[in-house]
């Protein structure tokens, strides 16, 4: 359990960052609660690692033009606990409260988990149902784009080598919009078998804006479109919510594991489309 | 190539070289002589090697000791203080929350936190609290009786 070993930097500044990063070497270290454990199995055996805590830019929330802007090395557990994103965005604050346990919560950030893209991570759930945006640098480079462009495949974003990502972006939420996220927790990692959030507006017995990310599914979280469109416009009826949950899975290729199989997650997606909906709609106003 | 840190463990210096690849658990158990926190999974999984950085609980299992260069680091064995025990300790001793003691060290450090974070818990709140810390003896009822009765003496 002893990785191979590599170089340490710690760099000040995200030019720095970005500097040393240009080696193909090199690997990005966030909160490591991903990537070490992968080097202790040696499937990870990076030649220097550049350790990205110590750039003081990247752990900032702020709100900006109808947004937060959340530095990629804000924890689990500074997200969970901060005032702004519990008050401006609370389906993103009770999602991070899901992830792992209270010491993973403490050092994982939310910028490390996006990047290692984890078919079981929960963030992506509340991420696609809320329609984030990653901002992204790389060596004089700058980007922003949605999560759904940077998510390409289990483990794998469309990132180049040498790219970090600096910010995720979420927009403020009203205070009348329900949201909600519903897991199945694997009980000793904490991983989502399968989560589900929803985010969604009533008005005039009305449901509309909905929005639904589903994590732990398949290779990649997703937005389920077909069930947004499905509960668009109805009454909320639990048959018109059964209805629309039931096409959660369709199209998607379902992860199968020790801990459950494709059809097994299938259901489960369906079971807590239905939940995510339900808890998101009794907190609408 | 070696790197030096220094750090400060239960309020003393220390400063040393070593490989990047040192993780915090073998640094505090290997190098500084600390056994407290002790490897358990050492997958990140059951917390048995839990110690505090900066205040905040984190597994030393999945850190590496370069990462907490310039940190002020609590160990299990800086929770008593003049000789008194912490009253987590103590009510640990007290409501019977072990058997075999293996899982003890993390247990205490993150309720400690816990307690910080949320000084009158419910049992649901501890429990939660609680998850990345495993134990195969006790059935954790002991463990949350524990933590509740160190709530109330520390004024929850």
């Amino acid at each position: 359990m002893i990785p191979q070993n590599f170089d340490y930097a710690a760099p000040s500044t995200i030019e720095e960052a970005l500097e040393l990063l240009a080696d193909p070497e090199a690997k990005a270290l966030a909160g490591g609660m991903s990537l070490i454990p992968l080097m202790k199995l040696r499937l990870a055996a990076p030649g220097r690692l550049v350790d990205l805590r110590r750039i003081a830019g990247l752990r900032e929330i702020r709100q900006d033009d109808g947004a937060l802007r959340i530095g990629a090395l804000v924890t689990h557990s500074e997200i969970e606990s901060s005032p702004l994103v519990r008050s401006r965005c609370p389906l993103l604050a009770e999602t991070a409260s899901h992830i792992g346990d209270l010491q993973v919560r403490n050092a994982g950030t939310i910028g490390g988990s996006i990047a290692h893209n984890d078919p079981a991570a929960d963030y992506p759930a509340a991420l696609f149902a809320l329609e984030a945006k990653v901002k992204v640098a790389g060596k004089g480079t700058e980007r922003t784009l949605p999560l759904e462009e940077l998510v390409v495949d289990a483990m794998v974003t469309a990132l180049e080598p040498g790219e970090l990502i600096t910010e995720v972006i979420v927009p403020v939420e009203a205070a009348s919009t329900g949201t909600s996220y519903q897991k199945m927790r694997q009980p000793a990692s904490g991983f989502a078998i399968v989560g589900v959030a929803a985010r969604l507006e009533k008005s005039n017995g009305r449901i509309g804006s909905v929005r639904v990310g589903v994590t732990g599914l398949g290779p990649s979280g997703f937005r389920a479109r077909r069930v947004e469109e499905l509960l668009d416009g109805t009454a909320g009826s639990d048959g018109e919510i059964r209805e629309a949950a039931a096409v959660v899975a369709e199209g998607v290729e379902a992860n199968a594991d020790l801990h459950a199989s494709a059809d097994y997650r299938r259901h489960l997606a369906q079971v807590f489309t239905v939940r995510a909906i339900r808890a998101a709609l009794a907190r609408a106003s | 190539m070696k790197t030096e840190i220094s750090v400060t463990i239960n309020g003393e210096a220390h400063t040393h070289e070593v490989e990047p690849r040192l993780l915090l658990i073998h640094y505090l158990r290997d190098v500084v002589g600390l056994k407290g926190p002790h490897i358990g999974c050492e997958t990140s999984i059951c917390g048995a090697c839990t110690v505090a950085v900066n205040g905040k609980a984190v597994k030393a299992c999945t850190m590496f000791a370069v990462q907490a260069d310039g940190a002020e680091i609590l160990t299990v064995e800086g929770l008593a203080e003049n000789g008194k025990l912490h009253p987590l300790q103590e009510a640990f001793w007290n409501e019977h929350a072990l058997q075999c003691g293996f899982c003890t060290p993390g247990m205490l450090m993150t309720a400690k936190e816990l307690l910080q974070r949320n000084p009158n818990p419910t049992e649901e709140e501890i429990r939660h609290g609680l998850e990345g810390n495993l134990c195969r003896c006790t059935g954790y009822q002991h463990i949350v009786s524990a933590v509740k009765a160190a709530a109330a003496r520390m004024g929850g």
